[in-house]
This record gives structure tokens, sequence and C-alpha cells, in this order.
């Protein structure tokens, strides 16, 4: 009995809680994706630096803030940073849109245009924050390191594996509930909200609503920018903060976006978690697992790995390309807000 | 001078026009109804008394004042409502939530409307809380037309309302478009089922080839042997 326990604190402990917070990382990136193409009908590549934007912003004034000594222990003082991190980045995103998009959306630009803009805005962009704060590693976690230490895990419980639950994991978590479920009262319970479901579903009869266009267009702009600075923050504090590796998480979080149904904030909420425990459960090692529950004499050479985790970015894309092979609406049938 | 005119209207999407000096007007409390033949420039003439169609030449006039260099929804503010024949309603919200973004120019509190609406299509009520693409032909017409009821319009468009339906459920639309016309709304709307439409009508307005060819009340439409003829099949 006490080897299944200690399973399943393995399991806990290496792949439901990393799962869990790299989940909701994807969720609030994917969630950001799916408003643009929902509202503004293009895929967005510029959503990944624009999350490595927002975090930059929000880490050079957690610096300064700790050069002042402000801090919100045992929280890490970059919570206290993001509002202004997000403030920046709605300026400079409803800029980009003033002088970039705005110019084709007056043209009823085709959304393939609309998308290789935005990798133009994205390199912009990637070389404004390489420009800014450099391209190496920055750590700005400060607070309390540890919520649940594997060591008092042990203690407490008398297990031979330890559980721990990191402060940047459960904020992660937390952070995430709460804004999936602001988010959803928002579109649902609000008169701005429905306008913007309205916009999504069926642009001219919008108009002949008396919904604005603008007002739509801008306020889906300030929920993206506060979406990625969010989701960029939390991913910086849970890993590190490089701004090459925002770059890379588009994969998963387009596959995120995708696979619930591009377009619809539930699908993409589900599919950060669908992508996030794919690519855990597929390179996780199951050595200890099969050892604790298998029989007592079994010895095992390898990691008992279904793959490598440098195949890990592999996995959502093979995702991706079975979802738009089996059913491109995605798990649930995305194209509206 | 009508309540709502459209005068002399002449204009095209491209180089070349497709109305030509066409004129439309209805009086409040009316039912004005454009018929004709296919590519007759039926809905294209509403779209222009809407604001939807570049004019070349000719001007639109509605309660009074000159409304020619009003954009569509500067219209709808105005008092001019439009139900455009296709994709008239938002599919993945529901039929309350139609009504809501029906009412959405006003500030003032829509219960009453909302309620007045479902007077009129009771069945809307039973469904109010599912989305409105799961609905019929017949019932979605119903919350396009109540969509654009809620902002109260004194000039309802309706752009080929009985398009799709059942033949029962089109005699339903058209007593219910009566009933609104009573409430002393205008009404302007474009027919394909001509016969029915010109019963129901204080004026019929026959487009060919986007030129007016006969105008006349419903009534005397039906009697002209000429249009029975040509356009409503003896």
């Amino acid at each position: 009995m006490v080897d299944v326990f200690n399973a399943l604190t393995v399991l806990g402990n290496f792949l439901i809680i990393p799962g869990l917070t790299y989940g909701s990382q994807l969720a609030l990136g994917a969630l950001g994706v799916t408003l643009v193409y929902g509202v503004l009908r293009f895929s967005n590549f510029a959503h990944g630096e624009t999350m490595a934007f927002g975090a930059m912003i929000t880490i050079l004034v957690t610096w300064g803030l700790q050069a002042a000594s402000i801090s919100i222990q045992p929280l890490p003082t970059a919570l206290l940073a993001i509002p202004v991190g997000i403030v920046v980045t709605v300026v400079l995103t409803l800029l980009i849109d003033r002088f970039v998009y705005r110019y084709h959306r007056d043209r009823k630009a085709n959304p393939v245009i609309f998308l290789i803009v935005s990798i133009g805005v994205m390199f912009f962009m990637g070389g404004l924050i390489r420009f800014i704060i450099g391209p190496g590693d920055q750590i700005f976690f400060d607070g309390t390191r540890f919520i649940l230490k594997a060591r008092e895990f042990k203690q407490m419980t008398g297990l031979d594996e330890g559980l721990s639950l990191r402060m940047t994991q459960a904020v992660t978590i937390i952070t995430a509930i709460i804004i999936v479920a602001a988010m959803f009262w928002f579109l649902n319970h609000t008169r701005t909200g429905k306008s913007m479901r309205a916009y999504s579903d069926n642009e001219n009869l919008a108009l002949l609503s008396g919904i604005n266009p603008d007002r739509v267009v801008m306020i889906t702009w300030i929920l993206v920018a506060a979406l990625a600075t969010i989701a960029g923050t939390l991913y910086g504090l849970d890993k590190s903060f490089k701004p090459f590796v925002y770059m890379q998480l588009l994969l998963p979080i387009f596959a995120s976006a995708i696979v619930g149904g591009v377009g619809n904030p539930l699908g993409a909420i589900a599919g950060g978690y669908v992508i996030a425990f794919s690519e855990l459960i597929l390179t996780f090692a199951y050595k200890k697992i099969i050892l604790y529950l298998g029989p007592e004499t079994l010895e095992l050479d390898s990691l008992v790995q279904i793959l490598g985790t440098d195949y890990k970015i592999a996995v959502s894309f093979i995702i991706l390309v079975i979802v738009l092979i089996i059913k491109p609406t995605g798990l649930f049938s995305g194209k509206t807000i | 001078m009508s309540f709502l005119l459209g005068e002399h209207m002449t204009g095209g999407y491209g180089a070349a026009d497709i109305l030509h000096d066409c004129s439309i007007g209805v009086e409040k409390g009316e039912i004005a109804v454009i018929v004709g033949p296919n590519g007759a420039g039926k809905s294209t003439a509403m779209k222009a008394v809407f604001g939807m169609l570049p004019l070349r030449k000719g001007r639109i006039v509605f309660d009074g004042s000159d409304v020619t260099a009003l954009k569509p929804e500067e219209r709808v503010v105005k008092g001019m409502g439009f139900v455009p024949q296709t994709h008239n309603v938002f599919t993945s919200m529901t039929v309350e939530e139609n009504l809501e973004m029906g009412a959405f120019i006003r500030t003032d509190s829509i219960s009453d409307s909302i309620s007045q609406v479902y007077d009129l299509f009771p069945i809307l009520k039973e469904k109010r809380k599912q989305p409105a693409g799961e609905l019929s032909g017949g019932q979605r017409q119903q919350v396009a037309v109540g969509r654009a009821l809620m902002t109260h319009p004194k000039v309802l468009m309706l752009d080929e309302p009985t398009a799709g339906v059942s033949p029962i459920v089109m005699d339903e639309l058209f007593d219910r478009i009566i009933e609104i016309a009573r409430l002393d709304v205008a009404i302007l709307m474009v027919e394909q089922n001509a016969k029915q439409a010109l019963e129901i009508a204080d004026k019929g307005y026959v487009l060919v080839q986007g030129r007016n060819r006969f105008t006349d009340t419903g009534e005397a439409l039906l009697a002209n042997p000429e249009v029975r003829k040509a356009f409503l099949g003896g």
C-alpha cells in the first residue's frame, strides 16, 4: 500500500503539478491567440513576443521595486509589478494596431496578409525586447520559494517520495483560475463582452446593431495584452525569462488554441491542458512508478520513457497535425468567441 | 413627401449601375413591398435606401431629413431597422442575447421591449436560452425581426423575410408584419412571394432591371392584368 502512495506522490510531484502549471500558462497564452482570431480573424504570430514584452516590462518594474525594498512577502514582487507591465503592453499593442493592423483592416485585407504582418510585428517586438533587456537569462523571482518542501512532506507522511509545491506553481494555477473565470464572466455577462461575441459571430449584423467595431477591436487588444503579460510573467517566474523561449512557446500555444477549436475560449483552456499533459505524459520517466507498483524482483535499466525530453516540442507539433487532419475545427468547434 | 423616400436612386457596386433612377417610398403604419423578377435589383434598391450601396445620383430622405450621407449604422441610430436576408442572427448567442444586441445603442432599460417582442413571437420566449443557430428557419426569422425591433425603429426594412420558410410559417410571418405596421411602423420589404406579399401591401413597387416599372397600391397591382401576366404567373 505504501508503494502505491509513493507511486502516486511521484506522479503528483513530477507530472500533475508541473502539468497543471504548464497547462495554465499555455491556456492563458492560447486564450489571447483565440481572442485575436475570433475578433480580428487572423493568427497572431506576435503573441509570443507580446508575452515576452509584457514579462520584460514587469521584470524591469520588479527590479525597481526590489531596489526600493518594496515587497509583498511571501509572494513574488513581480505580482505587484504586473499591472504596470499590462499598461505598458496595452499601450504598445494599441500603437501597433493603430499604425500597422488598422491600415490593413481598413482595406479589408486577406487574413493571410494579417498573418504575415503579424510575423513582421513579431520580429520587431523581438528586436525591441533584446535591445532593451538583452538576449540573456533573467531571474526575477523572489519571495518564498516553496509552499511545501519535499523533505517536509516526507516527514509529514513518512513516505520515501517527496511532494513539493513551489510558490510559482501555486501562483500560476490560482492566477489562471481567477483570470479565466473573470474572462468568462466578462464575455458572457457584460454588455461589452457580449458585443465582442456578437462582433466575432457576425460582423455585419453587429454593425447594424450599432456595435462600434473600433471599440471592439480596442477592447480585444487590451484584453490580449493583459492576458499575454500575465501569461508571460507567470511563465518567466516559473522557469526563467529568456526572450527566445517565448518564440518557441508559440508552437504549443497555437497547438492549444487549435486543439480546442480556434476562436473558442473554452477550447483554448482545455487545449492548453491537453497539450501540457500530452507533452509530460509522453516524456515522463515511468521507471520509479513501475518499480513501486511492479513485483519486488523487477529490475529496470532504462528510464521507461516513451519519448526523450528532447522531443517535447515535437509532441505539440504531432498533436497539431493530427487535429488538423482529423478534426480541423478542434474539440469545441471553434470560429466564434 | 413620404416618411421614408429613396428618390431617383442611381448607382451600383462597381462601374456598372444596377439601379437607374429608381424611387421608393413608404409612409408610417404602411407596408410597402418591392417585387420583380430575379436580378431586378429589388434587394439592391433596399440596400441603397439603407446606405449599403454607393449612389451616384439621387437622395434618401427619412423623417424629414436628408440621410444620404449617413452610414448604415448611423441610420440605425436615426430610427431605421434592417433585417438582412441571410446571416441575420448571431448564431452562437442565445435568443435573448440576440435581442439584447439589437438594443445595443439604447441606454435605457430594454426589458419592456424584450417582453414586447416575446408577446409578438411567443415561441421566442420559450427558446430564449437557446442559441439562435439551433432554431428552425422560421424561428430564426422571428429572432431576426425581433432583433431589429429592439431599437423601436420608425421604419423596418425586411429583405425577403420569408425566404426558405414553409407556406404556413410565411402566412404567420406576414400576420406578424401587419401587426408591427399597426404599431405605426413603416415597413419596407422585398419579397419573392409576390402574390402573397402584395395582398398585405398598401403600396407595391414592381422593379425591372433596376427601374420602376409599376407603382401602385397592392390591390391595384394584383388587379392589373399586365402585372399579373408578367410577374404573378397569370
